[in-house]
């Protein structure tokens, strides 16, 4: 299905008005990119790629001193995602914001393609960090963030983080760091989707207390609701407020929020959306919870 | 040579505010001249090797140099995955530094002998790897990672090396040093081992033998020009590292021979022999029970003489 032509997926109101994008409305973008990307590639993470959207969309929309125009600014914010399976959430927001070109959405995972399962900087504007492999990304961003402080630059660094990862030890090492180096324009977003690869985290290495560790080790914790993007915007402006310590926003969320069967079901950490009722009856729902405004771009015009 | 190290780097660094010394809280009295004179450009992650590394990325992508330091196995095998996908695969400017290459710290345990980080390293696209062979070599090495763009690994001795080479001039990436001219077997050799060459030779020559001897300060990339032109004029080639067998300079050599046209020099191999050693004892003491000190080199060269 090619993707439309528009110059915009968000309808303007009104003559000759600048059209803003809204961050609900790039979530539910990021949701329908990610439902056609993993079903045309049969690529995995669907699941992560919903939990995500939420948090990419404020991040990317209302967050994130980030723009095409700024790919070289020293002073352009940093977003690293650490979770890098989830990358076609990455891509679809940048190709939303304007990036690069929504049609290449569609290369992702194919041969030839610069658009990898796991985001990749290679060539992508963009996209500051290739990741993959867990517990390296937030790492990155802490000496991202660390040369902020050493030069005394305004930027801030965002590192999305799952909670799967942080079985990984590297992040607890990146913990006790940026603890001690005050990193307070560091910002790590954990999507806090209860799930890992095989099961609920809290069946393969409990997390409980989780706040509470980070808050251990010394970081600024905020604890909301990673789908409630009045609660992101918030938190995001709550971490710009402390003065010095680096902030860890636990962004609860739904791993395969937006589409009902795939809602905290562990099949779809792997499993691609099939042709048929799948892939039907995620769109359907998708569209039924479709924001004022928003154009699908892989629907016929004539509809 | 992680005096000479210390000593180079802060002179480079003085000129250079980008240039920074991450250490996995290693280096106690070695690095405290840089510490002394350039407290902002040098910083202790704790002992954590992974985000000490992945730290120096984050660094390095903004524009900074970036050293790591530590000794043994732990700036390089613990931290492997960190050096390969976020310095290497972005091309950055992290030069990571191994202080106690090969039995250094013989006595510490197996734990403290690097002896495979050569070939692990040597195996990862885009990172170049010298191990200098003597202070001299260690000081044009440490000058010339900072010159070389990208990922790099210096592989470093301790201290007491010898001074061996009087003066170096035109010290290059990716070319060896010849040391003496002989006949009949030319001998490669690379990092702090060197000492070995230097006393078997001495030996050799009251015996009246004289091998051609080349030390090899980069392994990757290796001189091929070196190799071909010995390949061609030598009976036999003798290689020595403190090192394993597997994947390490000998190895390097190796390929090289074995994709060459036509009849070679035969090749020796003076290295570990694949492995791990539970012997307790001193450098000194451990390359002799692994037959690679000077002995071992006399014996490799007179077999092929």
């Amino acid at each position: 299905m090619p993707i439309r032509q528009i110059k915009q997926t968000c309808v303007a109101v009104g003559d000759g008005m600048e059209i803003l994008m809204k961050s609900e409305q790039l979530a539910w973008l990021i949701r329908r990119h990610g439902i056609e990307m993993t079903h045309i590639s049969h690529g995995s993470h669907i699941g992560a790629i919903l939990s995500v959207a939420d948090i990419v969309a404020v991040l990317y929309n209302d967050v994130a001193n980030v723009s095409p125009e700024k790919l070289k600014d020293e002073n352009r914010d940093r977003i690293i995602l650490s979770k890098g399976h989830a990358g076609a959430a990455i891509y679809a927001a940048l190709a939303e914001k304007g990036f690069f070109d929504r049609e290449e959405l569609k290369t992702h995972y194919a041969d030839g393609s610069r658009l990898s399962g796991h985001v990749s900087h290679k060539g992508v504007p963009g996209v500051e960090f290739s990741t993959g492999s867990l517990g390296h990304g937030a790492c990155v961003a802490a000496g991202m963030a660390l040369n902020a402080k050493l030069e005394k630059k305004p930027y801030y660094t965002y590192a999305i983080v799952g909670d799967g990862e942080c079985d990984e030890g590297s992040i607890w090492e990146m913990a006790l760091f940026a603890n001690h180096f005050k990193l307070n324009q560091f910002v790590v977003v954990v999507d806090h989707n209860k799930m890992q690869s095989l099961d609920f985290c809290e069946n393969t290495l409990a997390l409980a207390p989780f706040a509470d560790k980070w808050r251990s080790f010394g970081w600024n914790v905020l604890d909301i609701d990673g789908h409630d993007h009045d609660a992101l915007r918030d938190a995001f402006a709550k971490a710009k407020e402390s003065a010095d310590k680096p902030t860890v926003i636990i962004a609860n969320t739904v791993k395969g929020k937006g589409v009902s069967f795939m809602e905290f079901d562990i099949l779809w950490h792997y499993r691609f959306p099939h042709d048929g009722e799948e892939y039907d009856g995620a769109l359907a729902e998708l569209h039924a919870a479709m924001p004022d405004g928003v154009v699908d771009p892989y629907e016929e015009e004539a509809k | 040579m992680r005096d000479t190290f210390v000593k180079t780097l802060l002179e480079i660094a003085k000129k250079d505010k980008n240039v920074y010394i991450v250490t996995g809280d290693l280096g106690f009295g070695v690095l405290k001249p840089f510490w002394t004179e350039l407290p902002d450009q040098i910083i202790n992650a704790g002992i954590a090797e992974q985000n000490m590394t992945s730290i120096a990325a984050g660094l390095a992508m903004q524009g900074k140099i970036v050293y790591t330091y530590s000794i043994g196995n732990f700036p390089t095998l613990r931290c492997i995955e960190q050096i390969r996908n976020d310095c290497a695969y972005h091309n950055a400017n992290v030069k990571v530094v191994c202080v106690g290459g090969g039995f250094v710290y013989g006595s510490l345990g197996m734990s403290h002998h690097a002896t495979e980080d050569i070939a692990i390293m040597r195996a990862l696209p885009d990172v170049t790897v010298l191990a200098p062979g003597d202070l001299v070599e260690a000081e044009a090495a440490t000058k010339a990672i900072y010159e070389t763009p990208g990922t790099c690994y210096l592989r470093l001795g301790r201290g007491g090396e010898k001074r061996i080479h009087e003066k170096l001039d035109g010290f290059e990436v990716g070319k060896a040093i010849e040391i003496q001219q002989g006949e009949k077997v030319a001998v490669f050799s690379t990092g702090a081992i060197f000492d070995e060459v230097d006393e078997a030779c001495g030996e050799l020559k009251a015996q009246g033998i004289v091998p051609t001897v080349y030390t090899f300060p980069t392994v990757k990339p290796i001189d091929k020009e070196v190799i071909l032109e010995c390949a061609k004029n030598y009976k036999a080639i003798v290689t020595v590292e403190e090192h394993n067998l597997s994947g390490g300079f000998g190895s390097a050599v190796a390929e090289v021979l074995a994709e060459s046209d036509g009849a070679h020099a035969k090749l020796v191999r003076v290295a570990l022999d694949d492995r791990y050693s539970c012997i307790v004892g001193s450098q000194k003491y451990l390359r002799k029970q692994y037959s690679i000190d000077a002995k071992a080199i006399i014996e490799k060269v007179k077999e092929n003489w």
